[in-house]
């Protein structure tokens, strides 16, 4: 039987997004419930950031649904590992419709950490990366230190979609960071820095 | 005369500039799946579960296109927390639900999301009309549609067995 080589992660995940988010542009960024979002929201909160806060398995295919509809902006999806296996399937939709201004970032810390930190299938054996690969995707790179991190950003916005990204960080705790969760509201304010006035008619 | 009822809800779609189709395929709905995905105009994508496509249809409003989720009713039931999407962001999703489980279902199987369809949608905050004819189809869809759209509301059209006819499985 083949041993499965553990790499003891050592990005810090604030670290990883802030990074990531610097070279964004007028990219579009999407957050899966918990961590990502918080994450996402200590690097500066805009109107170009749509948060979930729950619907959890479904932040892809919401960043799908905008990749579509925004062919010339490009979307980054920030999810956990967690959020990800809940919505392997997409993954394989996605792969199959290949939306070209789509990217994904899964934040994995192998571990379901708001709810008590147990232990997530992404440290257990499953290779989330390689599932990506698997159901299809060109690009799907695996990241475990900051030469690499700096090596992806790159393609990360640049390269034909979709491509997936698969950060392991460590599950070192962060300051909370808080952004707004009234759903009409995150609606409207995206929706408005896309479109303006032409979003409420 | 027959009415060809999928061809009247594609016209529909054009009319109210729909960007993006949904679906997990289904019999009843197979015809308009055809049309779509011969529209070069329409995104249509083939999901794995329904619930994808709530998110995606999520996805597409925020950034400002309009869309549909064709799904049978077995799958109503792998949509449901995923409709807090909507129900949270108050924004619209459109819904054709072909039956199953009801008129002269051959399957068991299909039967307890074919009694509960309604009823679960109505408890997540869906707005549900159906259409029990052929000919209530069209303007059922198209008033549906305008609910969703312009209130920022779910809406659910369910299409009964009775006009999508019951599946043979002995032929």
């Amino acid at each position: 039987m083949q041993a499965i080589q553990k790499i003891k992660p050592t990005l810090n995940r604030r670290e990883v997004v802030a990074r990531i988010l610097q070279d964004r542009g007028d990219a579009l960024a999407v957050t899966s419930l918990g961590n990502p979002t918080f994450d996402v929201a200590a690097a500066g909160d805009c109107a170009q950031n749509f948060y979930l806060w729950g619907a959890m398995g479904g932040a892809v295919m919401f960043g799908m649904g905008i990749a579509l509809a925004q062919p010339t902006k490009r979307v980054i999806v920030f999810v956990g590992d967690g959020e990800m296996m809940m919505g392997l399937g997409s993954l394989a939709t996605v792969a199959c419709h290949r939306p070209d201004n789509l990217s994904i970032v899964v934040i994995d810390n192998e571990h379901y950490a708001e709810t008590g930190m147990q232990p997530a299938h992404a440290g257990r054996g499953v290779s989330i990366n390689a599932v990506a690969t698997a159901v299809g995707f060109s690009q799907s790179i695996l990241v475990h230190d900051q030469a690499g991190l700096e090596k992806a950003i790159d393609t990360l916005y640049s390269h034909q979609g979709p491509v997936t990204l698969c950060v392991k960080v460590t599950t070192d705790p962060a300051p909370t960071a808080l952004p707004p969760r009234d759903g009409p509201y995150l609606r409207s304010r995206f929706r408005e820095a896309l479109m303006g006035s032409a979003s409420h008619v | 005369m027959t009415i060809n009822w999928p061809e009247q809800i594609f016209a529909e779609f054009k009319k109210l500039d729909v960007k993006q189709v949904v679906y997990v395929p289904d019999a009843g709905h197979s015809k308009l799946i055809q049309m779509c995905d011969a529209d070069p105009e329409i995104h249509s994508v083939s999901l794995t579960t329904e619930e994808e496509g709530v998110a995606q249809l999520g996805g597409a409003w925020a950034g400002g296109q309009r869309g549909v989720l064709l799904v049978q009713s077995s799958g109503v039931g792998n949509c449901i927390n995923m409709l807090s999407l909507q129900h949270e962001t108050r924004m619209p999703l459109f819904m054709i639900v072909t039956m199953r489980g009801e008129w002269g279902e051959f399957n068991p199987w299909q039967v307890a999301m074919g009694k509960s369809t309604q009823e679960v949608l109505e408890a997540s905050g869906v707005y549900v009309y159906r259409a029990d004819s052929a000919e209530e189809v069209e303007a059922t869809v198209s008033a549906g549609a305008r609910f969703a759209y312009q209130t920022g509301r779910m809406v659910a059209v369910l299409i009964g067995q009775r006009v999508i006819g019951t599946k043979n499985f002995n032929k």
